[in-house]
């Protein structure tokens, strides 16, 4: 719900392990909600949704453990350095600091690792949003407009994780304007008008590697 | 072990923020300073007056600075959505809420050693019964950081949110002001005998709000 109107009344999605999907349609249908919804940071008012094969109306910190939201907030502090944000995520989701580390490295941050994030660009912030991803570990990569802020070698880091995802064993569920880019990587696109999820009837490009990852039972279910 | 080394976690990391940003001890000390010296200019003419008083004033001055404490532990979860990071860690609320309140409680003890000695200094004030003060010093501090970290988290995410903690946190720490100015009293009047009996309510209720705010802190933070 949204005030008093409902925001995803009806929508329906299944996606498998490794999958990469897309979600379009245009502003306020409901993709960040949705999005908001698979982490485990919005409650079901109404129907059911299933994350990882966890209903998140009984278990949202088990769901929340495994997934990752790099969403249009960094969720960080602004006093802290870029290290110590990632290494507290890393930390707090039992994970090394080794882990926080490397996903500083993978996403070319390690030379402002001790930088405080309230000192960093737009654009080292996405960067930073995409680490405290990574050093998660996650099984469920969940980008709200990821392209938003990013240099071009940092849309090449993006595509760089996002194509690296499924053989991790790591679905991503993508939410984007920028089409062109994101159907790059998705394998998969469905669109999101006034709440309803509908499934595009021309699949995107085959670029990804995602379609190597045996299918398995659905992961993800979310109806409403 | 897992909820303690997690308290811990977030206790440090609320540290580290305010070691680096100083707000407490650039802000909030001095606050405590400026409202004892103001006492002090309020009641000069009666010395005698003056030091009854001291163990009220001083207490009135850490209850005001409480309200400062408490406002910037969740405003710092305000920015960048923090909050919403924290919520997705899957940390336990009861670790996170212990994490927070001890850091809390740091940074009250910091400001009762200073401000305690300007008390002794401005109001003439010989200190005597240090193990009662002692004591109820710390049974105070617990009870105060408790209880403002469980309604801080539940004004946390209101726009009112700087309003509506006073006139929660004041009513709700009644008993630890009684208790803890009685002790104090008794201990400096020489008759640490009489203070038991409060220093007693003041660990009573010091229990009763960790109690409550570890069990209440994660649903609070899931609805605010």
């Amino acid at each position: 719900m949204l005030g008093r109107f409902p925001a995803l009344a009806g929508a329906d999605l299944e996606v498998d392990t490794g999958e990469v999907v897309l979600l379009s349609g245009p502003n306020g249908a409901g993709k960040t909600t949705l999005l908001r919804l698979c982490a485990g940071l919005l409650a079901l008012r109404a129907g059911e949704a299933e994350v990882l094969g966890v209903d998140l109306a009984v278990e949202p910190r088990r769901v929340r453990r495994a997934v990752a939201l790099v969403g249009h907030e960094t969720f960080c502090y602004d006093d802290l350095t870029v290290a110590e944000n990632v290494r507290f995520v890393a930390r707090s989701t039992g994970h090394t600091t080794a882990d926080a580390d490397g996903a500083l490295e993978q996403v070319g941050l390690a030379r402002v690792m001790n930088v405080a994030h309230g000192r960093l660009s737009q654009g080292q912030r996405r960067r930073l949003s995409l680490a405290n991803a990574l050093a998660r570990k996650p099984l469920l990569l969940l980008l709200d407009e990821p392209h938003a802020g990013l240099d071009e070698h940092g849309r090449e880091v993006l595509e760089e994780v996002v194509r690296a995802a499924p053989g991790a064993g790591c679905t991503v569920l993508l939410a984007s304007h920028e089409l062109d880019l994101a159907r790059r990587l998705a394998t998969r696109e469905v669109r999101i008008v006034a709440g309803q999820v509908h499934p595009m009837p021309v699949a995107p490009a085959p670029t990804a590697p995602a379609a190597q990852a045996a299918p398995v039972e659905p992961e993800l279910e979310a109806r409403t | 072990m897992t909820f303690l080394r997690d308290a811990l976690l977030v206790a440090g990391k609320d540290l580290r923020i305010e070691r680096r940003s100083r707000v407490a001890l650039q802000q909030i000390v001095p606050f405590g300073g400026i409202v004892v010296m103001l006492f002090a200019f309020a009641l000069d003419s009666d010395r005698t007056l003056l030091r009854q008083a001291a163990p009220g004033l001083f207490w009135a001055a850490v209850l005001l600075a409480v309200l400062l404490a408490v406002g910037r532990s969740f405003s710092i979860e305000e920015a960048n959505r923090a909050r919403d990071g924290l919520r997705l860690s899957g940390l336990d609320g009861g670790s996170i809420f212990l994490g927070k309140a001890a850091a809390v409680a740091v940074e009250l003890f910091l400001l009762e050693v200073i401000v305690g000695a300007a008390v002794v200094v401005l109001y003439d004030v010989s200190i005597r019964g240090v193990v009662v003060l002692l004591c109820a010093a710390v049974a105070a501090t617990l009870g105060l950081a408790a209880t403002g970290t469980v309604y801080g988290v539940l004004a946390g995410g209101l726009r009112a949110r700087e309003t509506l903690v006073p006139l929660l946190v004041l009513p709700a720490v009644m008993p630890v002001m009684l208790g803890a100015t009685r002790s104090f009293q008794a201990a400096l009047d020489g008759t640490p005998g009489d203070a038991w009996p409060w220093v007693q309510l003041l660990i009573a209720f010091a229990v009763l709000a960790v109690t409550a705010g570890t069990v209440a802190f994660g649903p609070l933070l899931e609805e605010a």
